[in-house]
């Protein structure tokens, strides 16, 4: 592992009120044309190093959003980013390009994130090409020990990414990644898009690969259980805000906000006597756009316990009801100790079954 | 049960330097348009013209005849008209006592050379600037844009005899000026194809290991449009040759005695009552050159065409 890091107290990459909006039909020459999307508006969080934060939420509540402000891939619009104790938030591409060997991106889609025309090899041997660290017979050399590393077979240098499965092409989504030797790997939903059981291989290979290089992840993954397996801690984001953030055990024991324990009620239960004995928490309609989301606390519409507060004031993400520093929650009236959810009869909207 | 041939176990000669190798697409289409009986013809048909464009002044030696050397005895019949196809002149004779056949072969030159020169630097010119309009977006987009339908909507010939009434004819500015007509279309098809290629994820990731913009633009953006890229090239070939051949036959293009098929076809004119083979021989190049161009572009179109990713026999 790297001995301590420079960053104080541990702290690999420090996210301050990041706020992304995008503007969608907006014209340049009409700058205040069209709507405003708020993908992510206003999250803070805390990296350690060598930990893996996971990063749940529905899909559009702006999780991959927020991986590609912390790898400034995306320009924030407010809030700032620190990276090991620098604030990268508002550094050009080039002052951006030492941090990038630090700091990298597995995508979530195999197929789309490779380029269809060109070969293994140059793909893999990209980030050494561009930032000129190894040339000719030795990038060639380190390109196979990576493919190796990931577990593909290092003599399909020269072939092309249609020649491979789903889960060889996530193998050199993730070698290419690594190349550098990074600190921070942010995993856009790496395996959602692969079947279950080529999954665990997948997630197995991260865990490994952690160990083995003292890697930190932030684990962005829309599946609960794939993100209980991998994470020490979780963050639950819901509408571009972080609703509840704890030990990964601790979510799963005692979750507090009411949006979590939906999310965790939702969860597949491999026996069936549980299963049935378990209160299942169905949420009432959509996800509210990001456009014009609600007021006050953004799941409000939707929650089952909400009262008129939670129109009128946002709860602040901090530590309820005895809680430790660890665990927080951004709900006025949070789930308390053997608060029974009888919420499911409430929940359900008359006339919604079938 | 019979035993399976045992071929079916040899392993292929494996490099271990270049490891196990995939396809590319490169060699994917080529062997698509090997199969290509129509592609291959015009193939031939092609590097045949080009050969004996190159070889014209072997035929100036075989016949003796200069391509624009007068034979006012020997080339005329005594009224002074143009004489038919004999052993002497294969193809017969212009109005002037002139070799056809050395006159088109010359001609080939001329057209070939313009074709392609003019549709290289109009698919060069329309690459670059689709693909920095396509990449940056915004403001530069929307002026590269406009400027290419400005171009599109102006009136070819008329600024064709406008500038040569002020530049003067010639092959160069026949080429400058087919260039400047042809890029554009080729233009909005890479801006096209470039908005949305630099959405991909590939490009994301790019990005995200540190490229620059030149490098995204040129090793993860060009080589997926390539492919088109050649397309369009093969079929701006005949557009500019028959361009040239427009310019010539209008006196806008290469000035005479120079032989050019436009000019000999112009020439031919007041003559295709008395001497057909005047205007067939020049008229069928032409003819010839660009549908082989045409087929050729539709079968390489056909070749790259991505739904065709594994290889079939038809």
């Amino acid at each position: 592992m790297n001995a301590a890091g420079t960053g104080r107290d541990g702290v690999l990459l420090r996210a301050e009120g990041v706020v992304k909006h995008f503007a969608v039909g907006r014209r340049w020459f009409l700058p205040h044309s069209g709507a405003v999307v708020q993908a992510v508006d206003g999250v803070s969080l805390e990296v350690r190093r060598g930990e893996t934060l996971g990063l749940v939420g529905e899909t559009g509540c702006g999780k991959s959003t927020l991986g590609r402000c912390l790898t400034r891939l995306y320009d924030l619009t407010a809030g700032r980013v620190e990276f090991d104790g620098h604030d990268i938030s508002a550094l050009s591409r080039r002052q951006m390009r030492p941090y990038r060997r630090r700091l990298q991106l597995i995508f979530q889609d195999p197929y789309g994130s490779l380029n269809p025309r060109r070969r293994i090899g140059s793909i893999i041997g990209d980030p050494f090409a561009i930032h000129g660290v190894a040339e000719g017979r030795e990038r060639t050399r380190q390109v196979q020990e990576l493919m190796e590393l990931v577990g593909l077979n290092a003599e399909h240098y020269n072939r092309f990414p249609s020649e491979f499965s789903g889960g060889q092409r996530q193998r050199i989504g993730i070698a290419r990644a690594l190349a550098l030797r990074p600190e921070l790997v942010i995993c856009d939903e790496p395996v959602s898009a692969l079947d279950v059981s080529i999954q665990a291989q997948i997630v197995n290979l991260l865990a490994d690969l952690q160990s083995e290089l003292g890697l930190t992840y932030v684990f962005i993954a829309h599946d609960l259980s794939v993100v209980r397996h991998v994470s020490d801690r979780i963050a639950v984001m819901y509408l571009g805000k972080i609703v509840e953030i704890a030990d990964a055990r601790t979510l799963f024991e005692r979750p507090r906000h009411p949006y979590t324990a939906a999310l965790l009620s939702a969860l597949p239960v491999p026996d069936p006597d549980v299963a049935d004995a378990r209160q299942r928490i169905l949420l009432s309609g959509d996800v509210p756009s990001p456009v014009d989301p609600p007021s006050g606390c953004r799941f409000h519409p939707r929650c089952p316990k909400a009262r008129e507060e939670c129109s009128l004031r946002e709860p602040a993400l901090e530590a309820r009801g005895g809680d430790s520093p660890r665990h927080q929650t951004a709900c006025h009236f949070p789930i308390a100790e053997g608060d029974e959810l009888a919420l499911a009869a409430h929940a359900e909207p008359p006339g919604a079954g079938a | 049960m019979s035993t399976l041939p045992a071929e079916l176990f040899e392993t292929p000669p494996f490099d271990l330097e270049r490891g196990i190798e995939g396809r590319s697409p490169w060699q994917l289409a080529w062997e698509r348009l090997r199969r290509d009986r129509v592609a291959l013809a015009c193939l031939v048909v092609i590097v045949l013209i080009t050969v004996i464009a190159l070889a014209a002044p072997l035929f100036v030696y075989l016949t003796g005849h200069g391509p624009n050397e007068e034979f006012q005895t020997t080339g005329l019949t005594p009224e002074g008209l143009p004489r038919g196809p004999s052993s002497t002149f294969l193809f017969g004779t212009d109005s002037l006592g002139r070799d056809v056949l050395v006159r088109v072969i010359y001609g080939a030159r001329i057209s070939l050379l313009s074709g392609v020169l003019a549709s290289s630097a109009a698919v060069l010119i329309g690459v670059l600037v689709g693909l920095v309009g396509g990449y940056f977006g915004g403001f530069v987009d929307t002026l590269l844009a406009r400027l290419m339908d400005v171009v599109l909507s102006f009136p070819f010939l008329l600024f064709a005899i406008a500038l040569v009434s002020i530049v003067g004819p010639g092959l160069w500015i026949s080429i400058v000026v087919i260039a400047f007509f042809s890029w554009a279309s080729v233009g909005r098809v890479v801006r096209g194809q470039t908005l949305t290629l630099r959405e991909r994820e590939y490009v994301e990731a790019a990005r995200s290991l540190g490229a620059g913009d030149l490098r995204i633009m040129f090793v993860d953006i060009l080589p997926n449009l390539i492919a088109q890229v050649i397309v369009y090239l093969t079929l701006l070939i005949p557009a500019a040759v028959v361009f040239e051949a427009t310019l010539s036959f209008l006196g806008l293009g290469v000035v005479p005695p120079t032989a050019t098929w436009g000019n000999m076809l112009s020439d031919s004119l007041g003559y295709y009552r008395v001497a057909w083979w005047y205007v067939l021989f020049p008229g069928s190049a032409l003819l010839i050159t660009t549908l082989a161009f045409n087929l050729l572009g539709d079968s390489v179109r056909d070749a790259f065409d991505p739904r065709g990713e594994r290889l079939f026999r038809r």
